[in-house]
């Protein structure tokens, strides 16, 4: 049973996607997408589940990250529908509701923790040090008032609800 | 001589330090002064950062664009997803005055202001269109004579209506700079494939990632390419990190190291151990 959820295109909108409504289904987005090609995401179904509201199929979904965001779609689309801001507002959605996979909780915490989404590794380190580069890179990593500021943003937009 | 405030990212200088020093060494020699992004952090990430919380994204890539901003100098990237979030940020914050005002609400916080003036541009786009190919041909003072197959990415060209870089189904400005140190781009099938990582797709999906990857070194094998020539780091890290699993072994260069190698670079100044792939020269 499908259950559509008339607020959802509210919230898809107020995330940004509110150009879903312009797609009229042709499967263009579809034919030229590589994930489509290997898994059993299909974009031009989550556009018409997303005008269609469904969104507890949707925010369950795992082909919801299935995009790699390469914008072929984007690029061949008759309708200029700016399918990945679609993508990406619905991917808000569904972290805001809790949904997310270990690995990306893991990238978030590490942009939350060092202000990058890698840590910085010893070897690479030596190598920079070796080659005449500042061992640290004179990022947020080399400033920790500069990390503060940074801190602060992310506490100011609910990021470190996210990353708990 | 053009001036840009250099904006690192993260996979650059904390995976392959090489692609940073090449860098370096190749605006030196090309007239470009580089002068580094004091105190920015990760772009922060397009597919996965901007996936989980807009306005964090908005708001975090809103503070590097002012950085820049109050330095007086456009960015410049050597990386596409840097560059498909600073781009798109700055696009978004012109185009959307409100939405400019709501993110300098959060930025007040920290004392700082984005007015919303920043220009941001890719190193290999810079090359192309400020130094132009015949002046790198000028600095080549070791004509290479690879077989390589050039690796554009997606967030360098797309979306193209914004980026205007080059036509994203046929692009051409990356073969012409990497012709230009003598090395030679051998024409492939389905040449603008994305790398598969992107999207955040290599950290929950990895499997299916390689399979685009794969399917880009099956086409890259069987042009006759020796060497994989990118522009963005994380394409670089897809390219570098699945071959040996999948059974490849062509070596990965970013742009940068292939210029710096053309332009006479130490190959100790290229990092290159911190390859996966063994890149031999
Ligand atoms: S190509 Fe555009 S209009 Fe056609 S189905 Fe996909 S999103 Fe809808
Ligand atoms: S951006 Fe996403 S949906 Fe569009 S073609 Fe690429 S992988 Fe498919």
């Amino acid at each position: 049973m499908v259950t559509p959820n008339p607020d959802f295109a509210r919230q898809i909108a107020e995330a940004g996607g509110e150009e879903v409504k312009m797609c009229f289904q042709c499967g263009t987005c579809t034919a030229g997408c590589p994930s489509g090609r290997q898994t059993s995401y299909r974009v031009r179904k989550l556009m018409r589940m997303a005008q269609l509201g469904l969104k507890d199929e949707i925010v369950n979904s795992e082909e919801l990250w299935e995009c790699s965001t390469c914008y072929t779609c984007v690029e061949r689309c008759p309708r200029q529908v700016p399918i990945v801001d679609i993508v990406i507002a619905l991917r808000n959605i569904a972290v805001s509701e809790g949904h997310m996979f270990d690995a990306h909780k893991k990238t978030a915490q590490n942009l939350a923790k060092f202000g990058h989404t890698v840590s910085v590794s010893d070897k690479v380190s030596a190598l920079r040090k070796e080659m005449g580069l500042p061992e640290v890179p004179p990022t947020v990593l080399a400033n920790a008032a500069a990390k503060a500021d940074l801190d602060k943003i992310l506490k100011a937009t609910g990021f470190c609800k996210i990353v708990e | 001589m053009a001036k840009y405030a250099f904006f690192l990212g993260c996979i650059a200088p904390l995976r392959y330090p090489g692609i940073e020093k090449s860098t370096r060494e190749v605006c030196k020699a090309l007239d470009i002064e580089l002068v580094d992004l004091k105190d920015a952090s990760c772009c922060p990430a397009p597919g996965v950062i901007r996936a989980f919380n807009k306005k964090t994204w908005l708001a975090a890539a809103a503070r590097n664009l002012a950085l820049a901003e109050k330095a007086g100098l456009p960015i410049v990237t050597i990386c596409n997803g840097c560059y498909g979030s600073l781009f798109d940020a700055a696009h978004e914050l012109k185009e959307n005055p409100a939405l400019l005002k709501e993110v300098n609400g959060i930025l007040a916080q920290v004392g700082m202001e984005y007015k919303g003036t920043t220009v941001v541009r890719h190193f290999a786009e810079v090359l192309y269109n400020e130094v132009g190919v015949d002046k790198i041909k000028a600095k080549i003072t070791n004509p290479l004579s690879y077989k390589v197959a050039a690796f554009y990415g997606c967030h360098f060209l797309k979306p193209s209506g914004i980026k205007n870089v080059d036509d994203p189904e046929n692009p051409h400005i990356l073969d012409d700079l990497i012709e230009a140190t003598g090395a030679k781009s051998m024409p492939r099938q389905n040449k603008t494939l994305c790398c598969g990582a992107g999207g955040g797709l290599k950290a929950a999906f990895g499997d299916v990632a390689k399979k685009f990857t794969q399917t880009n070194l099956e086409n890259m094998k069987a042009s006759g390419a020796q060497y994989i020539i990118d522009v963005c780091p994380f394409c670089h890290l897809q390219f570098d990190g699945v071959q040996k699993e999948l059974g490849y072994s062509i070596p990965v260069l970013h742009l940068s190291q292939l210029m710096g190698l053309a332009m006479g670079m130490n190959a100790k100044d290229l990092a290159l151990s911190a390859h996966v792939t063994p890149v031999t020269l």
